[in-house]
């Protein structure tokens, strides 16, 4: 479903501070299936999630969604693409304050410009589904920490995505917390959806949801368990 | 269409959201935005009403005033002087006038005396203004004394008093008897203040001017138009003044609500990262800015102007009163008939809406431009 061949991505390019986050990178992921990058703090786990997110191109090297070469895209269609394809849950929630969990599910859903009562049914619907509905109204600082990472989940699914993407989902979460979690995304990989994650916790890597884990050091793959 | 319009309801929604989020900052910057434009609205509308009020009222007066002038000062016509217009080509009709200054030392006020063209009141009345009714504390059928220039005191009963809608012409007028003027002022039979004439063609009227100083050397013609253009200078003359005096304090404000528009917050900074990220474009982003700048300033100007206008038309500019309209020691009193110039309110609105959204504009577009990625990263 994603392709990845020889995929660099270099900061500050030309400068004194320059810095390669990925050194030539060829992967495949597969579709419908719970795919976890692991590795240490400075391994380019998050830089690679980036370039198949399309949030950001690589400096060299090829990213195709479906076949489709999509690294030289120009940003509205990078941004076309991203709000279609993928769903980010990100480290630190990313949540907007002062606005409501209902507020914050919808956002991805503006631009797309789907009548108002639909996006409320369907962000009800899936604050439902992760038993928050009860929360719907409350800001998000509000909210526990676990309740902010299901706002951050729904907010993920709002414009139903073939991908979910998520950064270190557990990282700011208990074991209990992070348990759940393992428990939801179990849900996604039997309804079929695509997940990409980074971790370097255990119970995530480990988990028997995760089907294929990439090892990554130093912005290169060490190795690939199926 | 229909996903254009929810779109911008999407745009619009979160807006507003985000300003009631940041009540306190919004609200300060839509208290210093209204307060700049109420300011500079009161200043237009009071000036250009006062411009139109003086076009109407001299817009029945004569085309031409002659005056005599000696030593360079103006003097009383002589007799002889009407009928030496009257031969002149062009003059529709001639009238000789009778008006002068009075200082009353009880109010410590100036008064025009003068004897109305159609004649029309009786000997031993006058009619006065509302100022002088105001002041003196007059009413109809009322005595009053006026001592004269030569010593002598000569008495008066109120016919009427003039109406309060004419106040800015007439506030100090009294009307009089030509025998009772020529009689306190010692005026000499034959003679008048000045010479009113009227000029059917209008293009006619420089001619029967240059004519008039030709014929009488010593006379000066004063044409309406340049009377109307002179009305026009003073009141732009004391706008502008108004406006510099202004200027100082418009200008901290213009500056405190630039600064105030133009920082983003590293909180707004932020957000702005995650719209990107959740899949906003960078369109999106500025529209949505430009929505809340606009809608911000667009209240801001609605309000201010309001005000500005409720001030000059309803509550007669308590204001800026004493600055733009008094010219005597007795102040005129009226209400200024509603007069608003297009252009003014468009100028008004170019130079306060558009630079706010110009401010709002560009830290947003440097903020909206970044990488999405940098949300990721942080």
């Amino acid at each position: 479903m994603i392709e990845l061949r020889d995929v660099r991505k270099i900061f500050n390019q030309g400068q004194h501070n320059e810095y390669a986050a990925l050194s030539g990178i060829t992967l495949t992921i597969e579709a419908k299936r719970v795919t976890a990058l692991r590795g240490p703090s400075g391994s380019g786990k998050t830089t690679l999630l980036t370039l198949i997110g399309c949030l950001a191109r690589p400096t060299s090297g090829r990213v195709s969604l479906h076949g489709r070469d999509i690294s030289g895209l120009p940003e509205r269609f990078l941004t076309e693409i991203r709000r279609q394809t993928f769903g980010f849950v990100f480290q630190q929630f990313n949540l907007i304050k002062g606005m409501s969990a209902l507020e914050n599910i919808m956002l991805p859903a503006y631009p797309t410009g789907q009548p108002h009562a639909e996006l409320t049914a369907r962000a009800e619907a899936l604050l439902e589904r992760l038993r928050l509905a009860h929360r719907g109204n409350a800001r998000v600082e509000w909210l526990s920490g676990g309740e902010q990472q299901r706002v951050a989940i729904a907010r993920a699914l709002i414009n139903n995505p073939e991908v979910l993407i998520a950064d270190e989902p557990t990282a700011n979460l208990d074991t209990a917390l992070a348990k759940e979690f393992m428990a939801i995304l179990e849900s996604f990989g039997e309804e079929g959806r695509t997940v990409i994650l980074t971790s370097h916790d255990p119970l995530v890597v480990e988990s028997a949801a995760v089907h294929r884990v990439v090892n990554m050091r130093d912005g290169l793959l060490v190795e690939h368990h199926d | 269409m229909k996903f254009w319009l929810e779109r911008q309801r999407h745009l619009i929604d979160f807006t507003l959201a985000s300003l009631a989020r940041r009540k306190a900052k919004n609200l300060g910057l839509l208290a210093v935005f209204t307060l700049l434009v109420f300011v500079l609205a009161s200043v237009m509308l009071f000036s250009h009403a006062l411009r139109h009020e003086a076009a109407l009222v001299l817009k029945d007066s004569p085309e031409i005033v002659l005056q005599r002038l000696v030593a360079g000062r103006h003097d009383l016509i002589p007799p002889g002087y009407l009928d030496a217009i009257g031969r002149i080509r062009g003059v529709q009709n001639t009238q000789g006038r009778l008006w002068g200054y009075y200082y009353d030392s009880v109010v410590k006020a100036n008064y025009t005396f003068m004897v109305p063209p159609d004649g029309g009141i009786e000997k031993g009345t006058i009619v006065v203004g509302p100022a002088l009714e105001r002041e003196r504390g007059l009413a109809e059928n009322n005595g009053i004394s006026f001592r004269s220039y030569n010593g002598q005191l000569f008495s008066y009963t109120i016919a009427k008093v003039l109406p309060r809608p004419s106040e800015l012409v007439s506030a100090d007028l009294v009307l009089m008897n030509e025998a009772d003027f020529r009689a306190f002022f010692t005026y000499p039979e034959g003679h008048y203040t000045d010479i009113a004439l009227s000029v059917a063609n209008p293009l006619e009227v420089r001619n029967v001017a240059s004519k008039l100083a030709n014929i009488l050397p010593d006379s000066r013609p004063i044409l309406r138009e340049e009377v109307l253009r002179t009305y026009a200078s003073m009141f732009d003359w004391r706008e502008g003044l108004m406006l510099a005096l202004l200027s100082a304090a418009l200008l901290a404000f213009a500056i405190l609500a630039w600064e105030k528009a133009s920082g983003l917050s590293a909180e707004e900074k932020r957000e702005i990262g995650i719209l990107k990220a959740v899949g906003w474009e960078t369109g999106d982003v500025i529209k949505m800015k430009l929505w809340e700048g606009g809608l911000l300033s667009l209240t801001a100007f609605l309000l201010g102007f309001v005000a500005a206008y409720l001030q000059v038309f309803r509550f007669n500019a308590p204001l800026f009163e004493p600055v733009l309209k008094g010219w005597s020691v007795l102040y005129p009193r009226f209400e200024l008939v509603p007069a608003i110039d297009g252009l003014q309110v468009a100028t008004l609105f170019f130079f306060t809406v558009f630079p706010y959204m110009a401010a709002v504009l560009v830290p947003i577009w440097r903020a909206a431009v970044t990488d999405p990625d940098a949300v990721m990263r942080a």
